[in-house]
């Protein structure tokens, strides 16, 4: 789009010379230079603000890494593999929150992929005309609700709903499965990672969703009507033309209720439990990063505990840097073998 | 292979039956979205409207206890969300202007780009642990312009994806229409492009406010919370969010009355913020 625009300010050379049009010859050269000038400067202007992220990113990640300098030189390596977390003894380590945190979102994601996915189909191919508008926002009104609001419903209403009539039901049911089992023992308490995992499939679903019904909207009628022309059933059609077509927009949505899930903080901090404790169990308590900050950090004392936390920090900043980036690095391979798009 | 064979009967009955299953299966998916919103509102707008008094606008927070309201909190966080979305937007639009009209070519745009795109999904309460290291610690007290920073940092990213895309929109032969006519490019970006995706932008902008209006982790370290009401940007102020927090974890019954009540607030104006970026979409659409 630029290349035709970028021609504009050549239109300063060429004007004077005798073969151009009259009718360029007429503007005056001063307002034409005037103008070049401000050109510059609003693309220099814009330029200079674009560069403000990538401070910004340089910004947050210094400051991190400066403010956990203390616990990395007292901890090193040993802060990621230790589950110990002693505010009197000055022990930190990381195990238990990162696990929490890695826990929650996969809960998240097995629940909320096909949820997402079903929604989106459902609005783009099977609602009737007239309801998909109210539907659309409904689900998208589901995403508007702030995270606090989640994690107080979720501690008042759901996890007493939860610990009396779905925990007794998991833990006979899968709990006697060898292997699997073992995730499901424990005491009914209503709180617990898998309770925050499911408020957060809840969360996240609205964004996966709505980016793949936006995404399988964009897919041109021609290429559906083709597949239906065929014989093709309606999920033949969504399966074998809109989904290949739109994988990558379909990978972005799950990619960004990944990253909302693994930094979520609030709805998570109600209902984890905030327990430094490893279990196998996803009923027993536990902790994320996001919640061992948002619980710890206004009352941290002493220099070392913050700059524990302050590196917890800086772990979710990478590892949610990481899984974007990877699935960044996926789009694009995934946007090559597909060729020109958009 | 014959239409009227067996195997092909078959392979069309299964085709019919995966289609059906599948088909319902999606309407489930959908079902099990809306019984979770209508479970949280109905709770919410049962509690809440319990805790709506005419007190709520006029008091400020109680101690546990006494009847109180949030006055503070609402005030707060009015404030804070106003100036962050001030800060914010100006950089966002600028940003995005640049990603969408000047971004074809060298290394910056795509880097700013995969930058902004990280920066949109990471953690708020990173970016209020940023605040904190670069602005609380160096001035030494928390206070509501640390707030309004984490928050506009939370505008940025939002603004400058809805301004790009929907600046990518805009068909390009409006663009060399006008540089046709001999407008030159700041004026066909800010008279032409950007009028023509003007309604996205600003729904976007709605969306960066909704999205701050009940952020409460990039607050926890950089406005802190106050239990009186404060006009000043330079001390700790109260806010919604951080109330709820605080009164919701605490175990006095007339405090989660309050926080109810607060949740409804936020949860309202978030309704009223998104019908209104639906409206302005919804007239300005058929420039597409």
């Amino acid at each position: 789009m630029s290349a035709v625009v970028d021609h504009v300010p050549g239109l300063t050379k060429l004007a004077p010379t005798a073969t151009m049009p009259t009718m360029l010859r007429t503007i005056p050269e001063g307002s034409l230079r005037k103008h070049h000038r401000l050109d510059l400067l609003f693309r220099h202007a814009t330029r200079c603000f674009a560069f403000l992220v990538l401070a910004l990113l340089l910004g947050i990640l210094a400051s991190l890494l400066l403010g956990s300098l203390p616990s990395i030189r007292a901890f090193g390596f040993g802060f990621f593999v230790s589950a110990e977390w002693n505010p009197v003894t000055q022990q930190f380590g990381a195990l238990v929150p990162i696990m929490g945190t890695l826990a929650t979102s996969a809960i998240a994601l097995m629940i909320g992929i096909p949820v997402s996915f079903g929604i989106a189909l459902f609005l783009t191919e099977l609602s009737p005309i007239w309801l998909r508008r109210p539907l659309g926002t409904a689900i998208e009104l589901l995403a508007a609700i702030p995270s606090i609001i989640y994690g107080m419903w979720g501690l008042f209403v759901f996890a007493p709903v939860f610990s009396q009539h779905v925990q007794p039901l998991l833990t006979q049911t899968l709990g006697s499965i060898p292997l699997v089992g073992a995730l499901f023992q424990g005491a009914p308490m209503g709180i617990g990672v898998l309770t925050a995992g499911i408020i957060l499939a809840i969360m996240v679903i609205p964004f996966m969703a709505s980016v793949m019904r936006d995404v399988f909207e964009i897919v041109p009628a021609v290429l559906k009507e083709s597949a239906y022309a065929l014989g093709s059933t309606t999920w033949e059609v969504v399966w074998n033309v809109v989904l290949p077509y739109t994988k990558v927009g379909v990978v972005g949505g799950v990619m960004l209720g990944l990253g909302r899930a693994l930094g979520e903080t609030m709805a998570v901090t109600f209902v984890i439990g905030n327990a430094h404790r490893l279990s196998l169990s996803i009923m027993e308590p536990g902790n994320s990063i996001a919640s061992a900050l948002a619980n710890e950090f206004t009352e941290a004392v002493g220099d070392l505990y913050l700059s524990a936390l302050i590196e917890l920090g800086l772990v979710l900043f990478l590892i949610t840097f990481v899984v974007l980036a990877l699935s960044k690095l996926l789009l694009m391979r995934l946007s090559r073998f597909e060729g020109q798009k958009t | 292979m014959n239409a009227r064979s067996p195997l092909y009967m078959d392979l069309y009955a299964r085709r019919l039956w995966l289609n059906r299953v599948n088909l319902m299966v999606s309407l489930l998916a959908m079902l099990f979205g809306l019984f979770w919103l209508g479970w949280i509102l109905l709770t919410l707008f049962q509690a809440g409207f319990a805790g709506i008094t005419a007190d709520l606008f006029l008091k400020t927070t109680p101690p546990p206890g006494s009847s109180g309201g949030l006055i503070n909190a609402i005030g707060g966080s009015l404030m804070m969300g106003v100036t962050g979305t001030l800060l914010g937007t100006p950089i966002g639009i600028m940003a995005g202007i640049y990603l969408a009209e000047f971004g074809s070519r060298g290394w910056l745009a795509p880097a700013t780009r995969f930058i902004n795109d990280i920066l949109l999904s990471a953690p708020s309460i990173v970016i209020g642990l940023f605040i904190y290291e670069a602005y609380v610690v160096q001035v030494r007290h928390f206070s509501a312009w640390a707030g309004t920073m984490a928050l506009a940092l939370i505008v940025i990213p939002v603004v400058i994806r809805t301004t790009e895309n929907m600046l990518r929109l805009v068909p390009d032969s409006l663009r060399e229409a006008a540089a046709a006519l001999g407008a030159p490019q700041w004026k066909i970006i800010m008279l032409v492009t950007v009028r023509a995706a003007q309604a996205g932008i600003l729904t976007g902008i709605l969306l960066a406010v909704a999205r701050i209006s009940g952020e409460t982790a990039p607050l926890l370290f950089t406005a802190l919370n106050n239990q009186f009401g404060t006009l000043n940007m330079n001390s700790p102020m109260a806010n919604l969010p951080m109330v709820i927090f605080q009164f919701a974890m605490s175990p006095y019954e007339d405090w989660h009355r309050l926080a109810w009540a607060g949740a409804l607030l936020i949860t309202l104006s978030v309704l009223v913020l998104n019908i209104l970026a639906r409206v302005f979409f919804r007239n300005k659409t058929p420039m597409y």
